[in-house]
């Protein structure tokens, strides 16, 4: 089978604290993580033709990150799709390197969301803005946690999953941070209580925040940030690291719907085109970076992106089957601690592909054996109402 | 100082205004297009179905179906603090429309509230527009 080799990761950077104590700045953080992410690569500020973007720096975020970083982009890219514009900007950076417009790409993110003392996950999002659908959504006083715990409760409705089945995801990963120094550090500075591996009766017996999710079914609020570095073929082959290609890509987008099932996400359309474009099914991957955000988006995910048949996710995560050390029961999940037990900055999209080029490196804390194929997935606004997915397919040599 | 309140709707937002008038009245108006039949909420100027919508607004019965709720537990709103355990839900009405909504007149949130129970609406009175919420039907079913 020919593969694409279009584009390449060649060189990544993931800030190592989760609190900054207010001492440190967004834009201060996409910087140094540019920088050591270049650095990574062998490359310095002057490669970098194409700079990709978010906008939580601030405002007309292409002009003014240009300036910063002190770059002359022939590309700049503004995707903003919350937690999943990383995929998307990683998709658009391969396709406009493809296309001859970009030669090395850059993607950064920055973000000080607890030392700001964000409410994130259970907030109001109250106050009724100028959008139409918040000014439908906002009196009923729905929490983030309690969007995604509307899907948990329809998917248990429907398919007879479980609170147990859906702690498996939280424990995996948390045994995946107790391998990483910087989610147990992470864990220690945001003020863990009880930092160890877990057991579903840990989970389940955790308090409840909004049913059926319980805490410890949650992402943390951190702080952080990071960088990737994406090259043409020709820069790729020749920089310090071995290449992670990007092999496939799909996005998609989900909104409520009148009558719609909102069980299924914006992975069941993103997810096939990722797969069709990189030649590859979802049994040969071995890694899955999955946005874990909750527990049921994992749950939901896994299922949308085709590992298993909808509905079947719960006694598909059984057993302890996400683990890293069990290679052929499929692909091992987030295997840096993810969201639930590594961080949460708010978008975790760049967290997604920095685990995931580890791994295919062979860089990862918790290193599965003779990774050649990963999925990065990030699902970006709320998985219970309006959301963006952004399906990344990644391949060593 | 006042107590905090609900966060209430703006009664200017070009789309769904129409909708808001409507609470003063206690209708629950939706549109639905007259060219392809598509229901659209929420509302907006533009059919969504056709390119040639044709949108005239209707009023709901108010009977509804529970699709899915959470019972929230912890909240740091101003308001929704002092209401905890409440439900949040999506609501399915007779007509088509689905809006997220609390589901009220409950003695237990967390025992009197299942998926798929038959609802109906309740209004919530404000000063310039009310509030639709939902209540377990009293209808025989």
């Amino acid at each position: 089978m020919s593969q694409k080799r279009d584009a390449a990761i060649v060189g990544i950077h993931e800030y190592p604290s989760r609190d900054v104590e207010g001492e440190v700045s967004p834009l201060q953080i996409k910087a140094e993580s540019a920088a050591i992410a270049l650095a990574d690569a062998g490359l310095t500020w002057s490669d970098v033709d194409a700079i990709y973007d978010a906008g939580e720096g601030g405002g007309m975020a292409g002009l003014t990150m240009a300036e910063y970083f002190g770059l002359s982009p022939r590309v700049i890219n503004t995707t903003n799709v919350g937690g999943s514009s990383y995929e998307y900007h990683a998709a658009h950076a391969s396709r406009d390197i493809k296309a001859g417009k970009a030669r090395v790409a850059l993607l950064t993110y920055g973000s000080t969301a607890h030392s700001n003392a964000r409410a994130i996950g259970v907030g109001g999002r109250g106050g009724a803005s100028m959008h139409p659908a918040e000014n439908m959504d906002a009196y009923a006083g729905m929490t983030l946690i309690a969007n995604y715990a509307m899907v948990a409760h329809r998917h248990m409705h429907e398919y007879g999953t479980t609170s147990e089945q859906l702690a498996e995801i939280s424990v995996a990963t948390r045994m995946h941070a107790m391998r990483n120094p910087e989610a147990v550090k992470a864990m220690e500075d945001l003020e863990f209580l009880d930092i160890r591996e877990t057991t579903i009766a840990d989970v389940v017996n955790s308090r409840m925040i909004a049913d059926p999710l319980h805490l410890l079914e949650c992402c943390m609020i951190s702080d952080g940030g990071g960088a990737v570095v994406i090259a043409a073929p020709e820069v790729a082959r020749n920089c310090k690291k071995p290449p992670v290609w990007i092999l496939g890509s799909g996005e998609a987008t989900k909104y409520p719907m009148n009558g719609g099932d909102i069980t299924t996400s914006a992975a069941a359309q993103s997810g096939p085109l990722a797969f069709a474009e990189a030649g590859v099914t979802p049994a040969e991957i071995d890694v899955a970076m999955i946005y874990d955000s909750f527990s049921i988006t994992v749950l939901a995910l896994l299922e949308d992106l085709g590992f298993c048949p909808k509905g079947e996710g719960g006694r598909w995560v059984e057993g302890g089957r996400l683990r890293f050390d069990r290679p052929s029961d499929g692909p091992a999940l987030n295997t840096d601690g993810g969201g639930l037990s590594s961080n949460h900055p708010g978008m975790r999209g760049i967290f997604l592909l920095l685990e995931a080029t580890r791994q295919l490196r062979g860089e990862s804390t918790a290193q599965v054996a003779d990774a050649k194929l990963a999925i990065a997935h990030g699902n970006g606004g709320m998985l219970g109402s309006r959301h963006a997915a952004g399906t990344i397919i990644l391949g060593s040599d | 100082m006042n107590d905090p309140v609900r966060p209430l709707p703006r009664t200017d937002e070009f789309d769904t205004q129409e909708f808001w008038a409507g609470t003063k009245e206690k209708e629950f108006r939706y549109q639905q297009c007259r060219n392809c039949d598509t229901v659209i909420f929420y509302a907006r100027r533009h059919c969504t179905g056709c390119v040639d919508g044709d949108l005239e607004w209707k009023i709901a019965s108010g009977r509804a179906t529970l699709y899915t709720y959470s019972v929230v537990r912890q909240s740091y709103h101003p308001f929704f603090r002092n209401q905890v355990p409440y439900a949040v839900a999506w609501i399915d009405l007779e007509e088509g429309p689905r809006i997220l909504s609390n589901v009220v007149g409950v003695s237990d949130p967390l025992k009197d509230i299942h998926i798929g129970m038959r609802l109906e609406l309740e209004w919530e009175e404000h000063d310039a527009l009310c509030i639709p919420l939902f209540r377990p039907s009293t209808e025989s079913s």
